[in-house]
């Protein structure tokens, strides 16, 4: 159905973007009107998402020009399911940013930039073509840029030098896949390519351009072996920031992933064999540095690594139930690693470090946010009722169906290093007892903040578990969901008719 | 670098270049050129008197800092995209008035739409340069 | 030209990779800057080198008429070029900060951030 306001999320964070430019000064109005727009945010999104699950897939074409001709975008399920989910996860972050922001200089730019870079997320999420798809992949990193190097210390920068590079050379590999693909088919329209891609002979170069897409998006989203700038610059930005990174940005990729190797791409054995490995590695090299890990912020980019290996192993396995459990596990996914972030920042400001050795105590001096804090660790080791649970669950029985018991024994694997490092984690920061310790100069620990900044440090903590909670508990709803996601995935003609009509 | 030959040409060359610029900018719309391309123009005819007379010159020929230009061209920008919405149209189609005027030919969202990205251009170039001047003033 | 155009972007690509495998930060930018290039030349030239008019309609016709040339890889080169400059832009300038603060030339020794303290 056509719709011209599915680009309303876009165009509200732009606005929002701009409001907060102009206001750049007035720190206290960029708060609010963060949080008032994040909000209406999640309510559009909400609407988009009631409407798409009503009335199917929503598309538009910008400039009236018809498809292939013009830039259209699409809002199927699968979209307006990620908007809603970044939807939460932005005010989350909104709210602990006006928060743990407590640097003027900082603040002046921040929020103008993380509104931006929601706009690109959802932008990216929208596209209905692949060169338009690169530009919001752009425009993320752009922003994202701005956003690392905030606060300007010495090792922000370094942590930043890392990132920016990889990611430059990922867009390039990605615009490579692009011209390869315009060269074989003369178009770039997600719909026409699906048509036009079984048409061609040249199945060599096919598989080429395939794999140059899977270089280019897999750096952006972090799989073995192009994982290494991820653990070495997440833990650098403030705790804000590397919120928003962990949840979202990877996840974007894994997003583009998905759209593509399900619409055009569609895997043959020997992609679907090096996706799968590649997945499998992901997970044990993941876990594998995440066992060793001693600071709080690197133990979870090491999770990131590793628990994209589950998202890229339902990929590679390509039944409708590993297809489900993949597209379960990301929404799980982008939630709980937005909190985990958010919970070493707060843990930061409790004890004033990062690093495991020193911290300690947490029990006896904050029972009730320990308790809190119980709730994402635990859905991210995916125990019963919890939200990682039902998405191991379908990729292990999709696996069952292709007979892979090696990506299956992987998942395990990386399922119990995940609680093995998260048990480490707890023993660590929760029942050890602290070592004796004094704060930096001019460090305010969080028993010293006045009673509303320590709301906005613990609100969008339980935001977000509460979030999970109801995927864990609500999880008859979301599967129905997530299983007419991969339905669609895996039969997009119903897509592709609509956007282009046969004559 | 002050050489005389600079310095009297800049004075003759800053307003004739601004001058093409906004001439580039108005026939962009069916004939090369455009609110990049503009923007371009312009910003190098800033950066010629700046380069003749010094970076505080242009500062003070300006009165408010460039980096100001870049959110006020993308609402524009915004705002050309978004007028269609309200006539159920999607977001970016052009809409013009009827008639045509003398050298800018019809007027539409169009126009709108590059002359947000001529400062937007602008705003940018501007910014970049000022900073690595600035930079440089203070090693 | 089309042979021509393929071995140049071809060496392009592998001047740019050399480069950015070397150790110098200055040498790093550069390569990113010329793959780059090399990536818009390569949307050029896959795009169909044709030898036809400008895709433009005249006043008295309704369709493009005889040989024109693909206006969309233009405008793909187009947009790329601009994401590029801004994005190398800020690039440059993370380096020449780094630089400036850390003293650093040598890509091997960014280490400290990983150090324990």
């Amino acid at each position: 159905m056509n719709d011209n306001l599915i680009l309303l999320p876009v165009i509200l964070q732009l606005a929002l973007a701009l409001m907060l430019l102009f206001f750049w000064s007035k720190t206290k109005w960029q708060r609010i009107g963060s949080m008032v727009g994040n909000t209406l945010f999640l309510m559009v999104a909400v609407y988009l998402f009631v409407k798409i699950y009503k009335n199917g897939v929503l598309f538009t074409q910008a400039g009236d020009w018809e498809a292939p001709f013009g830039i259209t975008f699409v809002a199927d399920l699968f979209s307006a399911t990620m908007l809603v989910i970044t939807a939460l996860s932005g005010l989350a972050v909104s709210i602990f940013a006006s928060g743990s922001m407590s640097r003027r200089r900082s603040l002046f730019v921040f929020f103008p930039i993380y509104h931006f870079l929601l706009m690109g997320i959802s932008g990216s999420f929208l596209a209905g073509d692949l060169f338009n798809l690169y530009v919001w992949f752009e425009l993320i990193i752009i922003a994202s840029f701005g956003l690392i190097t905030l606060g300007g210390g010495r090792r922000q920068l370094e942590g930043a030098l890392k990132y920016v590079t990889l990611n430059l050379l990922a867009s390039i590999l990605f615009l490579t896949g692009i011209a390869f693909l315009y060269g074989l088919t003369g178009t770039l329209n997600m719909a026409d390519l699906a048509r036009k891609i079984p048409l061609i002979q040249n199945e060599g170069l096919l598989t080429i351009t395939a794999l140059m897409f899977f270089i280019g998006l897999g750096i952006k989203t972090a799989v073995f072996p192009l994982y290494f700038w991820l653990p070495a610059s997440y833990h650098t930005p403030m705790s804000a920031v590397s919120a928003i990174f962990g949840g979202l940005l990877t996840k974007v990729g894994v997003y583009a992933l998905f759209r593509v190797f399900s619409l055009f791409f569609l895997p043959d054995s020997f992609t679907a064999t090096v996706i799968t490995a590649v997945a499998a590695l992901t997970l044990i090299m993941g876990a594998m540095g995440a066992l060793i890990q001693k600071d709080t912020r690197k133990l979870f980019s090491w999770l990131i690594v590793c628990h994209i290996g589950f998202m890229i192993a339902g990929l590679g396995i390509y039944t409708t139930a590993a297809i489900a459990g993949a597209v379960f596990y990301l929404f799980h996914d982008i939630l709980v690693k937005t909190n985990l972030f958010m919970i070493s920042g707060l843990i930061h400001k409790i004890s004033g470090t990062f690093k495991l050795k020193k911290l300690g105590g947490l029990y006896s001096q904050y029972p009730k946010i320990t308790l809190l804090i119980a709730i994402p660790l635990f859905s991210l080791v995916g125990i019963p009722p919890l939200s990682g649970f039902w998405p191991k669950l379908l990729l292990i029985q999709g696996g069952m169906e292709i007979q892979g018991y090696l990506i299956i024994a992987a998942i395990i694997l990386g399922s119990f290093v995940t609680l093995a490092t998260i048990g480490k984690f707890w023993l660590e920061v929760v029942w050890k007892e602290q070592p004796a310790f004094t704060y930096k100069k001019h460090f305010i620990p969080f028993s010293q903040l006045p009673y509303i900044q320590k709301f906005s440090y613990v609100f969008p903590i339980g935001l977000l578990a509460s979030v999970s909670l109801f995927l864990g508990f609500g999880a008859e709803i979301i599967i129905d969901i997530v299983n007419q996601i991969a339905f669609d995935l895996m039969n997009p003609d119903a897509y592709i008719e609509l956007i282009l009509p046969k004559e | 670098m002050t050489t005389l030959i600079l310095r009297t040409a800049a004075v003759y060359l800053m307003p004739l270049l601004l001058l093409f610029s906004v001439f580039i900018l108005l026939r962009g719309h069916y004939l090369p050129g455009g609110g990049f391309v503009g923007g371009l123009i312009a910003s190098i005819a800033l950066v010629v008197y700046g380069y003749a007379n010094g970076i505080n010159q242009i500062k003070m020929f300006l009165r408010f800092h460039p980096g100001a230009l870049i959110p006020t061209g993308v609402t524009l920008s915004l705002l050309s995209g978004t007028l269609p919405l309200f006539y159920s149209r999607p977001f970016m189609t052009g809409l013009w008035l009827e008639g045509t005027y003398p050298i800018i030919g019809q007027v539409g969202t169009a126009l709108i739409f590059d002359i947000g990205v001529y400062f937007v251009v602008v705003g940018t170039a501007l910014t970049i340069i000022f900073s690595i001047a600035e930079d440089n003033e203070r090693d | 030209m089309e042979i021509i155009l393929a071995v140049l972007i071809g060496f392009m690509y592998a001047a740019g990779i050399y480069l950015i495998l070397r150790r110098s930060l200055v040498k790093l930018i550069v390569g990113l800057i010329i793959l780059g290039n090399a990536v818009n030349l390569l949307l050029f030239l896959l795009g169909g080198i044709t030898k036809g008019q400008p895709p433009v309609i005249g006043d008295a016709e309704k369709l493009l008429a005889g040989v024109y040339a693909d206006p969309l890889p233009q405008a793909l080169i187009l947009t790329a070029i601009v994401i590029s400059f801004g994005l190398q832009a800020f690039a440059m300038v993370l380096l020449q900060r780094e630089y400036i603060q850390g003293g650093v030339e040598d890509l091997d020794n960014l280490k400290e951030e990983d150090e324990e303290k």
